[in-house]
């Protein structure tokens, strides 16, 4: 089955009048508006509705971090996040992470090789875009605050990419 | 399609690949019918040549190599691609690899596959690639040297090859993308060609990055659950909690009224005396626009269900009927007898006795099973995460009544396999709910469902004993084991020993004590077993090693020295298990010793810090871990994790590192805490707080992992970082603490007994 992923939500430019009432947010810069059930999780307007497929769907109830966007810069567990707590908020997935370039906690996780099935790693990588920009040189306990799960044991790299990734961004300041 | 494509497909030649008829065959499949379905459209361009199945060359010079295999985090969609890029002498960045579909054909001598093996299973890629592929590779830089050979009229054999292009005696140069299409009009050589020596890899043996990282860190890498249709309707399904229960009764009107709800069906369950060949529980099916309205549906089902006959059935009670079995009469199964193990223990001074249980375990892959499918009169289109793309598409062919060349199948990087997408009980749920309702559907999975409905590694108590003489010397050996069979309503193990995947006959240390008893006993339960991440070897490895351990302690003799006694002499032991047909007791020594050393064996520590070591022969491949450990109150901490291996010649270092410090990994998140417990029958886990998987916190900061030169024929490495770590951590916390943990999960246990 090839069909590409059809883009059933468009971001729009009028809110249609209808109950109820439609819920605007924001995703990677674009603004859409939810016209569905306000209880629907976050993680499924992004996937079904959106089709962003980057986050994942792990365990449904905030546990394990497969799931995690940023919402307003702080990383945050789209599964257990409603549209309704959305709306009126910015909304970047893991698609919306990098602008020109890769961002550098995606080209850290390129060179330290981390993802094995690679399924957790969109949360992972939003989780330590997060960190590090709360702690731009995080030790060892700060990077084990991140409690995302990762089925195939690549905390190691994890660990590694962080790092590098807190190099890449210090020295792009300098 | 624009024409030159069409012949480029005419160029599709038939390349002898001595090692595969499958290849051979597939290429035959290919020119009989100039229009391959299900080939991806990245492998189909206007400038692309094709040379063989796996291989396109665009005529910029960029490579594409087709990945076959199912890519679930083992990585094979680098490895295997690196084999045929060496062979082909291109380089690296180069090339593009991309996904292969399910390459089934039918040919004279039955169904085959023209891409050659697919499936991933007890770590067997590389090791049956390793010369086909190559061959792959070989065979088509054969062909373009002699197009260059051609076009400059000289003779093959004064050229040569280098990162993708022919060069002349004179310095002249051509790139294998100007020689492509000539090189497809040249007949292929009648003998396997040449092959490099290991001396001339250039890129197998080197550390080679993820092929499709890129994809994966912007979220662009789609996997199976990722698969969306425009006009496929979402299911989930209420699924019996009772194992082999049936549905009673239901009442959909509150489910019907969810706005985006489509439709409701029941679905038929197992029948309790029968192989399970298609869904695990019987269920009822909801339908909707999206997850969301699906979930919602489900949540206002009102759903009656009979248990089955298992009601009774709990994990206390499976274990009271393993212990009788191992304290009765019954003689039980041989599985395998050396000496006079009775005798032994008759003329022994001292014999030691331990035992230890060992739970059940569910896979909790990070991606739920999901399916999309699409079922026709004359045909049907699966996309999905799998590990055996031929049981899916032989259950689609069972449910539907379709020919098997009917059903496509798109492989999919896969979130995590560990054996739970070798079973296609789910592609069995998606076939019937799409032909029920006569739609393309997406069948996905919550963790829930995930955790209550899966093929369980098995449940059992090993009792071990072991008698010495008088100079300490292992003079006997018993292992009996009373577990939950693995082969339990399996047909595909139709035949095969009741002990299999629980008890292996030839393991560690069969052949190394003269008496030797195993001996296995089924202990009956209704919960579904399966493969799992080396299943075998996690199960008995940790009695095993933890055993051998006892020993030591209680004869005083060091734990590592008693290992190597024991191995004795470098030779070849037979060994008829999966990495057979030996093992090699110096490459276990080795492994072990090597272990030994970096950890800092045998130092005396006053720190309250514990050591502790255990090895393992899995798949063809040797490991050892130590760990250095410290308990303080309830917190256990790995200070040190350390695994040795041996998997022979490696083909990409990052990978094997990789494998075998994720495995470690899953070794302690599983011995630590996880176990499915079953009571009344039904599951009691539901999602991870009860099933809960290591976080970053939990785990060690670097697993330092070591991999030992080696000549030998590769083995995969997915599999042997796991059966040595939990017994490697329990014998480390009893040295931290003097506390013998003989059941898992550990933490649960040690803090019972401290």
């Amino acid at each position: 089955m090839s069909n590409p992923p059809e883009h059933a939500a468009q971001p729009a430019k009028h809110p249609p009048a209808r109950l109820p009432a439609p819920l605007p947010v924001s995703i990677n810069g674009k603004p859409y508006f939810h016209e569905g059930d306000p209880a629907m999780p976050l993680l499924w307007f992004l996937r079904d509705i959106l089709r962003l497929t980057g986050t994942k769907y792990g365990c449904g109830i905030g546990a394990c971090g497969a799931c995690t966007v940023l919402l307003d810069g702080k990383a945050t567990r789209s599964c257990t996040t409603t549209m309704q707590a959305a709306a009126n908020h910015k909304i970047t997935t893991i698609e919306g992470l990098a602008t020109n370039a890769l961002h550098p906690v995606q080209q850290a996780w390129i060179e330290e090789d981390v993802v094995q099935c690679g399924y957790c790693q969109a949360g992972q990588i939003m989780a330590a875009v997060d960190l590090l920009q709360r702690k731009p040189k995080p030790n060892d306990d700060d990077i084990a605050g991140i409690d995302n799960l990762c089925r195939c044991g690549t905390y190691p790299r994890i660990r590694r990419a962080i790092q590098r990734a807190a190099e890449l961004i210090q020295g792009a300041k300098k | 399609m624009s024409s030159p494509v069409a012949t480029g497909r005419r160029h599709f030649l038939a390349i002898s690949l001595s090692a595969s008829g499958a290849l051979l065959l597939g290429l035959r499949w290919a020119h009989a019918d100039p229009a391959p379905a299900g080939l991806p459209p990245e492998l189909l361009g206007d400038d692309l040549t094709e040379l063989g199945p796996f291989l396109r060359i665009e005529r910029d010079n960029r490579i594409v190599i087709g990945a076959r295999g199912c890519e679930v985090g083992q990585g094979v969609m680098t490895s295997l691609p690196m084999l045929i890029a060496d062979e082909l002498d291109v380089d690296w960045s180069q090339v593009r690899v991309v996904q292969l579909p399910y390459g089934y054909i039918e040919t004279d001598n039955g169904p085959s596959n023209k891409y050659g093996h697919h499936g991933s299973v007890g770590d067997s890629s590389i090791a049956d690639d390793w010369k086909q592929l190559r061959e792959a590779g070989a065979t088509a830089r054969w062909l373009l040297v002699q197009a260059a050979a051609r076009d400059w009229n000289l003779p093959p054999e004064q050229l040569r090859t280098e990162s993708g292009q022919v060069i002349a005696p004179d310095g002249r140069k051509l790139t294998y993308g100007a020689l492509a299409r000539s090189a497809a009009s040249i007949t292929p050589p009648d003998q396997p060609v040449k092959l490099k020596t290991p001396q001339q890899f250039r890129i197998i043996g080197k550390p080679t990055r993820t092929a499709d990282a890129r994809d994966i860190v912007i979220g662009g890498s789609h996997f199976g659950i990722d698969e969306y249709a425009a006009d496929a309707l979402v299911v989930v399904i209420a699924r019996c909690p009772h194992l082999d229960g049936t549905l009673d009764s239901f009442d959909d009107r509150e489910t019907r009224r969810v706005a985006g709800v489509k439709d409701v069906i029941a679905m038929p369950g197992p029948k309790p005396d029968e192989p399970f060949s298609g869904p695990l529980a019987a269920g009822v099916a909801v339908l909707a626009e999206n997850t969301w309205a699906a979930l919602q549906g489900r949540e206002k089902l009102k759903v009656t269900w009979k248990p089955g006959p298992w009601s009774k059935e709990s994990s206390g009670a499976l274990a009271v009927v393993a212990h009788a079995l191992l304290d009765g009469a019954d003689s039980g199964v041989s599985v395998r007898n050396d000496g006079n193990f009775a005798a032994a223990r008759k003329q022994a001074r001292q014999t030691i006795e331990a035992r230890y249980e060992m739970p059940f375990l569910a896979h909790a892959t990070m991606e739920p099973p999901a399916a999309l499918i699409e079922i026709k009169q004359d045909g049907a289109r699966l996309v999905a995460s799998l590990q055996d793309p031929d049981g899916a598409s032989e259950v689609i062919a069972r449910l539907t009544g379709l020919a098997r060349k009917d059903i496509e199948i798109r492989l999919i990087r896969g979130g995590g396999g560990f054996g739970r997408r070798l079973e296609n009980d789910y592609v069995a749920e998606a076939v019937i709910v799409a032909k029920a309702a006569g739609k393309r559907v997406k069948l996905m999975w919550t963790r829930e469902d995930d955790l209550a409905h899966d093929f369980y590694r098995p449940f059992g108590v090993h009792a071990m004993a072991a008698t010495l003489d008088r100079k300490k010397h292992v003079t006997g050996w018993s292992h009996r084991c009373a577990a939950t069979p693995r082969n339990y309503r399996d047909a595909s193990l139709k035949g095969k020993p009741v002990y299999i995947d629980c008890l292996e006959p030839d393991d560690f240390p069969a052949g190394l004590v003269a008496n030797l008893d195993k001996t296995f006993y089924s202990v009956t339960s209704g919960m579904p077993r399966g493969s799992s991440r080396a299943p075998l070897h996690t199960f008995h490895a940790f009695a095993v090693q933890s055993f051998i351990d006892e020993i030591a302690v209680a004869t005083k003799q060091d734990a590592v020295k008693l290992r190597l006694d024991l191995l004795g002499e470098p030779r070849q032991i037979p060994y008829q298990g999966h990495g057979g047909p030996t093992f090699d007791t110096s490459r276990l020594a080795n492994v072990l010793k090597t272990c030994a050393e970096k950890i800092g064996w045998g130092t005396r520590r006053n720190d309250g810090h514990g050591i502790g070591i255990a090895c393992h022969f899995t798949s063809g491949g040797y490991a050892a871990h130590a760990f250095e450990v410290s308990v303080e109150g309830r917190d256990l901490r790995i200070h040190r994790a350390v695994c040795v291996a041996d998997v022979g010649r490696v083909v990409n270092p990052l990978g094997v590192e990789a494998q075998i410090m994720g495995g470690t990994i899953d070794g302690i998140s599983t011995a630590l805490d996880l176990a499915i417990t079953v009571k009344g029958g039904q599951v009691q886990q539901h999602n991870f707080p009860e099933y809960p998987l290591l976080r970053m916190a939990q785990a060690p900061r670097s697993v330092e992992v070591e991999v030992v030169e080696s000549t030998a024929e590769p083995s995969g490495a997915g599999n042997m970082g796991v059966p040595s770590a939990a017994p490697a951590l329990a014998n480390a916390v009893y040295a931290a603490t003097t506390v013998r943990v003989r059941k898992l999960p550990l933490m649960a246990e040690l803090m019972r007994m401290l």
